[in-house]
């Protein structure tokens, strides 16, 4: 027998696993084409209907009721300070309570549990009901009135369980090896938290926080719950009226004339600029300190 | 009846041991009465007593699950960091007992320092790895000199003295132990507790672990586990053989102390017949 020589048996026809094998294959290209493929749709159609309008006018102009006039940028600086706003609250708060809830809770305590459980259902709650609850207890209960803060906090909720659900998993991440070995230091219990197992778990905390931020920005449905106006014809300030680009975005999108749809794909590819921008300095951060164990 | 004889070919020969006259004389260290450690009510560990003398190495063998891992935690009270763990007895230090109610556990753990099984480097550079101990423990004078002083104590001075900014992830894995007996060796502790240091590690760095003993033991009290009874044999001056009692009833097990004797006694006439079994290789 020579060496090239092969059996039969693997030289023949495919056999019918090989054959399932590339049915599967095509089955999920296919799945993955829908779920991108409308996607590319989406943004080519947004793109193309929106380029024409996309215009310095658009960025630096304020609302008008002529739709070549009208511009965006009391919406788009709202967003900043509403994205700003966000992380000053949720990050502190959201990363304090990820902190507690897997260093310090004791799981075998019932409130531990419930707060656990809590925390995840907040996380899926519709973000329109967390606008009625700003509107009852932010605007009205405490009197902040329909201001850029009163927004700010109420996405602050909105997102508040995501950054701390984010950030648990982060701190999980950190092995406990870590920790052990601190501790036979003679590190207290602060000490190997704030010293090694917080910066160890900074970068998926950031790029969790962010995807987080991204989420807040372009919610619609609370702001328009607790006020942000159609019409704001100054620059908004933290206590004063505003309105925010998505908000901007579903007014225009309503007015009749044709002129409205195509600044309204305008400001829905800045409003796309502005989240993949911060998207992308989350995967950058996250490929950049990503750790390996 | 002949005492038990021990064909001398089968284990490694005890090297550097000290008579067991000559370790008793030295000042204890630790002083064990009555130990007993369970997790969540299950026993794991029961009616330990033994010493640890001043600059000896005392090794720990014994098959899995004989408790002495779960017993080398008890002189830090590493096993107050699971839930669940519950040691009662007394584990006397320089005859302080460590589980007293005023004694702070973080206090005990900068006099004890601990090695793990498994190279736990922070992930940070090599210089702030041995910082970290002597900055959260406010440790005055010079840090460059201390980290130096660590290092060299540690035989890692020499491979690594022209990048100690950078990660100590970088290291191998027989550096990364070192490493991390050297950050051990940073806050001047009185005694190094080795649980299992060489069992991840090849031979070459295993040797080089067991020389650092040698060494280290002039100015530290060692403990330490180990699966390998070569090593036991070549490091230690006394051992302690453990071994699972399973109950007649509920079939429950749990570790126990059987034999505990300068290691050139246990390794060739030992008194109980378990230990002979074991070190012979005839079991576990």
């Amino acid at each position: 027998m020579t060496s090239t020589a092969l059996p039969s048996s693997i030289q023949g026809g495919k056999p019918r696993r090989a054959w399932r094998n590339r049915v599967f294959k095509l089955a999920m290209l296919f799945c993955m084409f829908v779920a991108f493929g409308t996607l590319v749709v989406l943004l080519v159609d947004t793109i193309v209907t929106g380029w024409p309008a996309l215009s310095e006018q658009l960025l630096t102009g304020l609302p008008s009721t002529l739709p070549e006039e009208a511009g965006a940028r009391p919406a788009i600086l709202a967003t900043l300070y509403l994205g700003a706003l966000v992380l000053l609250f949720s990050v502190p708060i959201g990363v304090l309570t990820a902190i507690y809830l897997e260093e310090y809770a004791n799981r075998e305590r019932w409130w531990n549990r419930a707060i656990e459980v809590n925390i995840q259902n907040l996380a899926a709650v519709p973000a329109i009901v967390y606008g009625i609850l700003g509107l009852a207890f932010i605007v009205r209960g405490i009197g902040v009135g329909r201001v850029v803060l009163a927004g700010g906090l109420i996405l602050t909720l909105v997102v508040l369980p995501t950054v701390v659900v984010a950030s648990r998993e982060a701190i999980r991440a950190v092995p406990d090896s870590i920790r052990q070995g601190a501790f036979a230091l003679g590190a207290t219990k602060w000490q190997v938290v704030w010293r090694q197992v917080l910066p160890a778990a900074i970068p998926g905390i950031a790029t969790g926080s962010i995807l987080a931020l991204s989420r807040a920005v372009g919610e619609t449905a609370p702001l328009i719950m607790v006020g942000a106006i159609t019409y704001v014809a100054f620059n908004p300030t933290l206590l004063g009226p505003y309105t925010a680009l998505p908000v901007q975005i579903y007014n225009w999108t309503k007015q009749p004339d044709a002129d409205f749809q195509t600044l309204a794909a305008a400001g829905a590819i800045i409003l796309l600029v502005i989240v993949l921008s911060m998207n992308a300095v989350a995967i950058f951060l996250r490929n950049r300190y990503r750790k390996q164990w | 009846m002949e005492a038990p004889r021990i064909d001398s070919g089968r284990i490694a020969e005890v090297s550097h041991g000290l008579d067991r006259s000559e370790v008793e004389r030295r000042e204890k260290v630790f002083s064990v009465s009555d130990l007993s450690v369970a997790y969540h009510g299950n026993v794991a560990l029961d009616g330990v007593a033994l010493d640890v003398h001043k600059n000896t190495v005392t090794a720990f063998i014994g098959p899995s699950g004989c408790g002495k891992s779960t017993f080398i935690r008890c002189f830090n009270r590493m096993n107050d960091l699971i839930p669940g763990a519950k040691v009662a007895g007394t584990v006397l230090y320089h005859g302080q007992d460590l589980y007293a109610r005023d004694v702070d556990a973080v206090e005990i753990r900068r006099r004890i320092g601990m090695v793990f099984q498994k190279p736990n480097p922070f992930p940070k550079s090599i210089y702030d790895n041995i910082a970290f101990g002597p900055r959260v423990l406010g440790m005055r004078g010079s840090m460059d000199d201390r980290v130096e002083q660590a290092l060299r104590q540690a035989a890692l001075w020499d491979e690594v003295k022209d990048r100690l900014k950078d990660g100590a992830l970088g290291l191998s894995g027989g550096q990364q132990q070192r490493l991390c007996i050297a950050r051990a060796l940073a806050v001047n502790p009185d005694v190094i507790l080795m649980d299992e240091p060489a069992s991840a590690l090849d031979p070459i760095s295993t040797t080089r672990i067991e020389d650092l003993m040698h060494e280290l033991k002039r100015d530290y009290t060692i403990v330490i586990v180990t699966h390998n009874m070569q090593q036991a044999a070549r490091v230690a001056d006394m051992t302690a053989f453990f071994s699972v009692l399973v109950d007649d009833e509920g079939g429950r097990r749990h570790g126990i102390l059987v034999e505990y004797d300068s290691t050139t006694k246990i390794f060739t006439t030992p008194s109980d017949k378990r230990t002979e079994d074991y070190v012979t290789g005839r079991f576990g």
